[in-house]
C-alpha cells in the first residue's frame, strides 16, 4: 500500500498523553454517534461549499477533528459539536482560501436552531438502507457489480471470484475495493450527487 | 482550478481503507496483516477514521444478504461463508450493540450461517448437534475440538444438542450464556431483547454480569432485556406453538391481532399494517401457513367484518 506523507496536518498525533479516551472507546462513539449523522452532514457541506470534489476531504476533515476532540473527552451534544466543527472549517477555509462559498451565511446562521433538537437523522442509517444499497449495488458497472455479488451475498472469498469469473487477483481486488466504497457511501446515505461516480 | 492549498491525499486515504477492509474480509487474514493494519491505524487520525468508517460502513452491507435468492439454495445445506466473513457479522453486531462493545477476535474456525426474511434452514454440525434457523437470522459457529460455541448474532435458532460433558456446548446471546446440559432449546434474539424456551433436558443460563446463573428444564422460559431477567412457564401445547415454524406454521392461541400480525411480519415480506387500533387488539385463535398472509387477512376479514386492502409491499387492516 502506498505511504501517505502527512504534510499540512495540525494535531494529528495518534495517541494523546494524559486522561483520556482509548482509541477503542473513540471508535466505538465514532461509530455509534458520528457517522449516522454523515447524510446531513454532507448536505450541509455541499449548501455551503462550491466546489462540490471537496465536499468527502471536508467531511473527513470534520471527522478527524471531532475524533481528536473526542479523545480528550466526548462532547455533551454530538450534533451540535460535528457541526460546529463543520462550521468552523469552512470559515476557516475561506479565510485561508480567499474563496467565497456560495449561501454559506444564511445556512450557517440557520443552523444554530436544528443543532440541539435530535434530528431525523438519527435513523437514516437504519431507514430504506437496503433499498439504498440494492441501487448502488445495481449502479455499479456489471464486472464490479458481478464481483461484489459474489463476494457480499454468495460470500466466496476473493480467489473464489477470481476463478468464477476467470480474472486476476489483482483485477478481482480492483472491483471489490471500488464496489466496497460505493456500497459504504450508500449505506450512509449520503445524497445522489455526492456519491463518487461509478 | 488549482487545487486547494490544503489538499490532501484522501482519495489515497479512502483508496487504503477500503483496501484493508477487502484484504481482511475477502482474503486470507493473519495475525502478520494485523499487525500491518495495527501500524497502519496508529500512523494518523486520518487513517483510523477512514478505516473505521469504512468497516462499520461495510458491516452494514451485510444486509444485502437478504436479496439471496433462497430457492437457489441446495435443500438441507445451510449457507457457508468463507472464514473470514464472521468478522462482517461481528462488526455488525458491534454497530447494533454501541456502547461497550469491544472488538471481537476472529477466529480462523469461525463460519456464518444466515436465512433471511422467510427463510428456514437446517445445519447438522460434525459432531451432530442439530441448528434450526427461523427467519432472518444470524449465527457464528466456532466448532473445535476443545470448545463448542454458537453466537446468535440475531433471529432465532432452535437447538439439539448433542451432548458431551467434556465439551460443553455454548450459545452465547450478546454477553449472556446458554450452556447445554444435555438438550433441546430455543433462543430468540431481537433489538435487546433474548428469549430462551427449554424444550428437552437440562440447560444452564448465565445472564452476564449483576445476575446468578441457573438451570432451567424444560417449560422454563427465560426473558432478558435491558438488566431485567424474568423467568417463567410455559406448556408444552404453548412450546409447541412457538415452535410451529419448526413445521412451517404460525400457531396463534387468543392472540391478539397486532401481535399476530407482527408474528407474519417476521416471515414475509409483505406487511400486515393494523391501523385501527380496537381491531389491533382483537383476539383470535388458528394455525395458519407461515407465508399465507392471505389466509390470515381473509379470516380477518371473514370473523371481524374486517377491511382488508391489499397495497403490495403492505396489506392494511382497518375497520
Amino acid at each position: 500500500m502506498a505511504e501517505t506523507p502527512e504534510h499540512n496536518r495540525e494535531n494529528t498525533e495518534p495517541c494523546r498523553s494524559g486522561a483520556g479516551m482509548t482509541a477503542s472507546e473513540v471508535e466505538a462513539w465514532f461509530i455509534r454517534e458520528v457517522l449516522p449523522l454523515e447524510a446531513a452532514l454532507t448536505s450541509f457541506l455541499q449548501h455551503n461549499w462550491r466546489n462540490k470534489a471537496d465536499i468527502a476531504d471536508l467531511r473527513q476533515d470534520v471527522y478527524e477533528r471531532v475524533c481528536e476532540a473526542a479523545y480528550g473527552q466526548f462532547p455533551e451534544n454530538t450534533k451540535a459539536f460535528v457541526f460546529r466543527t463543520a462550521r468552523n472549517l469552512l470559515i476557516n477555509r475561506v479565510k485561508r482560501e480567499h474563496v467565497v462559498p456560495i449561501e454559506a451565511v444564511s445556512d450557517l446562521d440557520a443552523l444554530g436552531i436544528a443543532l440541539d433538537a435530535p434530528g431525523p437523522e438519527s435513523s437514516v442509517l437504519a431507514r430504506d438502507e437496503l433499498r439504498r444499497l440494492q441501487t448502488a449495488l445495481a449502479a455499479l458497472p456489471p464486472r464490479c457489480r458481478e464481483a461484489v455479488t459474489l463476494g457480499r451475498i454468495d460470500g466466496l472469498s476473493g480467489r473464489e471470484i477470481a476463478s468464477r469469473m476467470g480474472i486476476s487477483e489483482a483485477a478481482v481486488s480492483m472491483h471489490l475495493d471500488h464496489g466496497i466504497r460505493v456500497l459504504v457511501d450508500a449505506v450512509y446515505g449520503a445524497p445522489e450527487d455526492s456519491r463518487r461516480k461509478t | 482550478m488549482s487545487e486547494p492549498a490544503s489538499a490532501r491525499p484522501l482519495a489515497d486515504i479512502e483508496a487504503q481503507a477500503a483496501a484493508w477492509v477487502r484484504r481482511r474480509h475477502f482474503w486470507d487474514w493473519s495475525d502478520e496483516a494485523q499487525a500491518e493494519l495495527d501500524a497502519w491505524l496508529a500512523e494518523s487520525i486520518s487513517h483510523r477514521v477512514a478505516y473505521w468508517r469504512m468497516e462499520s460502513g461495510f458491516a452494514r452491507t451485510e444486509k444485502l444478504v437478504a436479496l439471496r435468492d433462497p430457492a437457489s439454495e441446495a435443500p438441507q445445506t445451510a449457507r457457508r461463508f468463507p472464514v473470514l466473513m464472521g468478522l462482517a457479522a461481528a462488526a455488525a453486531l458491534i454497530a447494533v450493540m454501541g456502547a461497550g462493545a469491544t472488538r471481537m477476535m476472529l477466529h480462523p474456525q469461525d463460519r456464518i450461517y444466515s436465512t433471511p426474511v422467510g427463510g428456514h434452514e437446517r445445519i447438522v454440525f460434525a459432531d451432530g448437534t442439530k441448528v434450526e434457523l427461523n427467519t432472518d437470522t444470524v449465527i457464528r459457529a466456532r466448532m473445535t475440538t476443545d470448545r463448542r460455541v454458537v453466537w446468535l448474532e440475531k433471529g432465532e435458532a432452535y437447538f439439539q444438542v448433542k451432548h458431551d460433558a467434556a465439551h460443553p456446548f455454548t450459545v452465547m446471546v450478546g454477553e449472556r450464556r446458554v450452556t447445554d446440559l444435555g438438550t433441546a432449546f430455543l433462543v430468540r434474539r431481537d433489538e435487546g431483547r433474548m428469549e430462551l424456551a427449554v424444550v428437552q433436558g437440562r440447560v444452564r443460563f448465565d445472564a452476564g454480569t449483576a445476575h446468578q446463573a441457573a438451570t432451567l428444564t424444560p417449560g422454563d422460559v427465560v426473558t432478558a432485556s435491558g438488566n431485567t431477567v424474568l423467568e417463567s412457564r410455559k406448556s408444552d401445547a404453548a412450546l409447541q406453538s412457538e415452535l410451529g415454524w419448526r413445521r412451517g406454521v404460525l400457531v396463534f392461541d387468543n392472540t391478539t391481532l397486532a401481535v399476530a400480525a407482527e408474528e407474519f411480519n417476521r416471515y414475509n415480506r409483505q406487511k400486515i399494517v393494523i391501523t385501527d387500533p380496537a381491531a389491533a387488539r382483537l383476539a383470535m385463535v388458528g394455525t395458519f401457513p407461515i407465508h399465507d398472509v392471505s389466509a390470515f387477512t381473509d379470516a380477518a376479514e371473514d370473523i371481524f367484518k374486517l377491511r382488508i386492502e391489499n397495497q403490495g409491499s403492505e396489506i392494511v387492516i382497518s375497520r
